[in-house]
């Protein structure tokens, strides 16, 4: 007689940290927009509030100015019974001498169970996440990776179209400044999607065609099929003759419009990570029009942070 | 009470010349087709009809017009890539007419002009003022390049998508060198997105400095601040590195020195897309030729040593140097009579690109067709035109010349609203004697 072979329970999320979709498995990413489905029930309800987090805290450390990622990250602590603290540590605090390395080691001697970090530099985070003791989620770093907004933008695409596999997804504009884009490369790739990268030349990072992607200058083109276009925001210091000419030229070529639109697949839907530059990356027209998700995405960033947050909350130590 | 303002019409002009023409017993000249061979050229409603050896072994139909073009020679008309004009803002150096009269009277029946203007051609309503004022007053083509940065300032790029579609044929900052080679970089990278060309005034701006002539024995007895042969190496190595880096179309505006052609050909062996220009006064001239300080021989770059000019002559010859260019860069006698440092360079070269070309041709350095494709054929390829060929088909545009009536450049005589030619007083042998534009003459040397 033999004995069943008795396997340990294999938690659904292994991970400490979430410091990027690098190194996630499709089983976990699916395993996270699964909970997320569940968190958005309960943040349709009266009683918006869990308790997987009681007791525990979580400090919300920016060192680069967000409104909405911050505020979500807040709520959707907030809503799992965390107590939350938000930091936003100026850029004059840094030119005062203060290491990031020193920064980290003052707030994990006040024992936080969660650091959600936002930094400037690529990178930060991870040499954050080596010196603490706590969960890090990383909540975008420079130009590398803003995993949670990959997640919430699967999310959204999944309640949509119910799977993500075999879609082809379109994304425009900034590419070498966004870390939007590298994490949803990384999680639509993961998940089977075929992903087409549209914009200039000058916003195109080098190599990037290694990466399971294929790359569009003519936007036309690059949407043309697409059932996901998603936008991505140009910042304004790059808009006057440095990387683009100029605002006008922008929008005439790579600015989503109804007529661009039309290209692409006729039931495809538009996104954006926000916060949106109206006029030029997107016109407004299609911003509020019928086929935009972009109000969506911000509901589903609490209920994919929350699934986050309660993923980590089971590898916190309970003594 | 409101008053109509009347539009400006353009100037009543015939379509082209009524009856079909036929010039007879020329030298043919088309390097489209490699051919160099005596025959005729039928020229109806604007087009050629046909032009080669077999042409009319039968006789011409009555009523069409015969030219007697024996011991004459016929091109497809120049198309000159490098022509400073002075509108908008120094309509008194020169103007679309008078450029184009100066033009036509070179066999030129394609001016591309530079943004250098005031304002500089750094918007896309200012191209298509250059077009509209180029349609009313001009007979010869023109097509403007537009600044590559806004202002020529060499900082941010200009709209070139935009400009692209409002006309602008290619993106240059003209007279001035863009030192960074960031914005070069980002400047080649955007282009490539419209297939823009990028046409540069290779030199090393910080090394060029103050200098005026070129740096070595012949400046230094002068006492003329000096600029090292490097200057333009530098700058068109960097820009051939800058080229391989981003897959960008590249035209080098000028170049003078027998290193330029060095590099020239190894970018083209490592199939880079790159051309080059040589102007008609480096072909011609060297810094001897400053003699006591004439000012109107200074130039941007300077006139080189003779080894120097032998080695572009050479490269021309060879085709490493594509196209040959007259700079035509006209400027007042105030902005001239002034001490060599201290004039403006440039000078005017419409009227004289064709005369001084053939020194080359008569001294057996260059050949018919190698001239003809560097003044015409390979310019208008590489700017895209319909035009360069006299491929039965194509549009009317050519030149007819005699390459052997010797003659003396007077001053007085040339169309050119601004006089500064370096070559006053030279003597020629040969020289365009009728200029077709759409099947039109525009000029005539008889009449």
């Amino acid at each position: 007689m033999t004995r069943a072979p008795s396997t340990p329970p294999t938690p659904a999320f292994p991970h400490r940290h979430l410091l990027g979709i690098e190194g996630l498995s499709p089983q976990e990413i699916l395993a996270l927009l699964d909970k997320a489905d569940e968190e958005v029930l309960v943040s349709r309800q009266v009683e918006k509030k869990k308790n997987v987090l009681r007791g525990r805290t979580q400090i919300n450390l920016f060192f680069e100015a967000s409104t909405r990622t911050q505020s979500s990250f807040e709520i959707a602590g907030k809503r799992l019974g965390a107590d939350v603290m938000n930091m936003s540590v100026a850029s004059s605090s840094v030119k005062k001498g203060e290491t990031l390395i020193d920064t980290a080691a003052t707030l994990n001697a006040m024992r936080p169970d969660i650091l959600v970090v936002r930094h400037h530099a690529a990178g930060a985070v991870h040499l954050l996440a080596r010196k603490v003791s706590c969960s890090v989620i990383n909540a975008g770093d420079g130009a590398h990776e803003h995993p949670t907004q990959a997640l919430l933008d699967a999310l959204t695409i999944r309640r949509h179209k119910g799977t993500i596999e075999g879609l082809t997804v379109a994304i425009c504009g900034d590419i070498v400044h966004s870390r939007v884009a590298r994490s949803n490369i990384l999680l639509l790739n993961a998940l089977g999607a075929r992903v087409k990268l549209v914009g200039p030349s000058t916003l195109m990072p080098a190599g990037v065609d290694r990466l399971g992607v294929e790359t569009f200058t003519d936007m036309r083109v690059g949407i043309a099929g697409a059932d996901i276009v998603m936008m991505l925001r140009l910042q304004r210091e790059r808009m006057n003759g440095s990387f683009v000419p100029s605002v006008r030229e922008y929008f005439h070529y790579w600015g989503l419009d109804q007529e661009k639109l039309d290209h692409a697949a006729p039931d495809a839907l538009v996104m954006h990570p926000g916060p949106m530059n109206r006029g030029v990356e997107i016109d407004p027209e299609v911003a509020d029009g019928p086929q935009s998700l972009i109000a969506e995405q911000v509901e589903m960033g609490v209920a994919v942070r929350m699934a986050v947050l309660e993923a980590l909350a089971e590898h916190l130590p309970n003594f | 009470m409101t008053s109509t303002v009347p539009l400006a019409r353009p100037r009543d002009r015939r379509p082209h010349d009524a009856r079909p023409t036929v010039f007879a017993g020329a030298r043919i000249v088309d390097p489209a087709r490699g051919l160099d061979a005596v025959g005729s050229v039928i020229v109806a409603e604007g087009r050629i009809l046909a032009a080669g050896p077999e042409v009319l072994n039968q006789g011409a139909p009555e009523g069409w017009e015969i030219v007697d073009a024996r011991g004459k020679v016929i091109v497809p008309g120049f198309v000159d890539m490098r022509v400073f004009l002075g509108e908008p803002g120094h309509e008194h150096r020169e103007t679309f007419a008078s450029a184009s009269r100066a033009a036509a009277a070179g066999g030129v029946t394609t001016i591309v002009t530079m943004p250098d203007t005031d304002p500089v051609i750094d918007d896309p309503a200012l191209v298509d003022f250059v077009l509209r004022r180029a349609r009313e007053q001009a007979e010869v083509r023109v097509h403007p390049m537009a600044a590559l940065t806004k202002g020529l300032a060499g900082q941010e790029t200009t709209e070139f998508g935009l400009l692209t579609e409002a006309g602008a044929v290619a993106f240059t900052d003209g007279r001035k060198s863009v030192a960074s080679a960031l914005v070069m970089r980002r400047a080649l990278t955007y282009a490539r997105d419209f297939s823009a060309l990028i046409v540069h005034h290779v030199e090393e701006p910080t090394l060029a400095g103050a200098g005026v002539a070129t740096e070595g024995e012949y400046a230094s007895r002068l006492g003329l601040p000096g600029i090292p042969r490097e200057a333009e190496a530098i700058m068109l190595e960097r820009d051939m590195r800058l080229v391989a880096l981003t897959g960008g179309r590249y035209h080098a505006a000028q170049v003078s020195t027998a290193d330029s052609v060095e590099i020239l050909r190894a970018a083209k062996a490592r199939g880079l897309d790159v051309t080059a220009a040589v102007s008609i006064n480096h072909l011609s001239l060297n810094e001897l030729d400053i003699g006591t300080y004439r000012s109107f021989l200074k130039f941007s770059p300077p006139l080189r040593a003779e080894a120097d000019r032998q080695a572009v002559i050479e490269g021309l010859a060879e085709g490493i140097i594509d196209i040959v260019v007259s700079s035509h860069d006209p400027q007042d006698v105030e902005m001239k009579r002034h001490p060599f440092a201290e004039a403006a360079e440039g000078a005017i070269g419409l009227e004289t690109l064709l005369p001084a070309a053939l020194r080359l041709v008569h001294d057996g350095r260059v050949s018919w067709t190698r001239l003809v494709e560097a003044l015409s054929l390979r310019p208008a390829d590489r700017l895209g035109l319909e035009a360069g060929r006299l491929t039965p088909g194509s549009r009317a545009d050519l030149a007819l010349i005699d390459p052997e009536v010797p003659w003396v450049l007077d001053r007085h005589e040339l169309r050119s609203r601004s006089k500064n030619s370096p070559f006053e007083d030279s003597r020629f042998v040969g020289r365009v004697i009728r200029t077709l534009v759409d099947g039109r003459t525009i000029h005539s040397l008889s009449s």
